[in-house]
């Protein structure tokens, strides 16, 4: 089965990435195509590559980020959510005048439409979140 | 980057389940933004108002005295995106007191227990 994720909630604030990530790993053990998980809302806060758990507790950015490089998944941040968190890129930074960036490897930023996207093209969309 | 298009042809049924007070958090803004970058993909949509999500479509919100931005008129606009299926649950707007003339569209009520029947008949759900 082709399918596509949406995360709402920031890391460990929530479960709710944590649990994605559990749903992305089974299901692509399961022979399952997972074609995007997009974050949104406050969900665009694992991509920030800044984050420094305690040692002794998991790393939830470099869990996607290593998902992301191992099967190729699409890890997409909403923009406008983005933008309003303080999350940029290199192309964002420069656009809106910012002296940093924060992404992550293997997450890109890009716009809602590939939320619309991924519910057209995926047999199932599930999310995760309140 | 948010006027993009979509290509594929393929028209889904999408319902926008909307559950939360219009602030206090995000969600009900940020669902909305999804619907009207949505519209341009020219799928199906439909939105269903129910539990505190009735409160986004109740007239005469005045959040300008806690900063907040007043979206609530962009609910009107949706006509022009053509999303124009706006239902809500009756239960929710009694529990709080609400009627129909209270809100800003014309939405259709319809009972909580026809809700499962709506989910039902949508491919894509997306609830905020």
């Amino acid at each position: 089965m082709k399918l596509a994720v949406l995360v709402n909630e920031g890391p460990y604030q929530h479960q709710a990435s944590d649990s994605a990530y559990q749903f992305v790993n089974a299901a692509l053990r399961a022979g399952h195509e997972v074609m995007r998980v997009f974050f949104y809302h406050d969900g665009v806060n694992n991509g920030t590559r800044l984050t420094t758990p305690p040692q002794d507790d998991r790393h939830i950015q470099k869990r996607w980020t290593a998902l992301a490089s191992e099967h190729n998944v699409d890890l997409v941040l909403c923009v406008a959510a983005c933008q309003r968190r303080g999350l940029v890129d290199e192309d964002e930074a420069k656009r809106n005048g910012k002296d940093a960036n924060n992404i992550a490897e293997g997450f890109r930023i890009s716009g809602l439409g590939q939320l619309i996207e991924a519910g057209v093209e995926a047999d199932r969309l599930v999310t995760f979140g309140d | 980057m948010e006027d993009e298009e979509y290509q594929g042809g393929e028209v889904k049924k999408f319902l926008y389940v909307n559950r939360r007070q219009p602030h206090g958090t995000v969600y009900a803004l940020e669902s909305l933004e999804t619907v009207l970058i949505g519209a341009a993909f020219d799928q199906d949509v439909s939105m269903l108002f129910i539990d505190d999500g009735v409160y986004q479509l109740k007239k005469e919100q005045a959040p300008e005295g806690i900063e907040f931005k007043n979206f609530s008129k962009t609910y009107r606009a949706l006509e022009m995106y053509d999303v124009e299926k706006l239902f809500v649950e009756r239960e929710s707007l009694e529990e709080r007191g609400l009627a129909v003339d209270d809100l800003l569209v014309d939405v259709e009520v319809i009972p909580g227990s026809d809700v499962k029947a709506l989910v039902d008949q949508h491919d894509v759900i997306l609830s905020f």
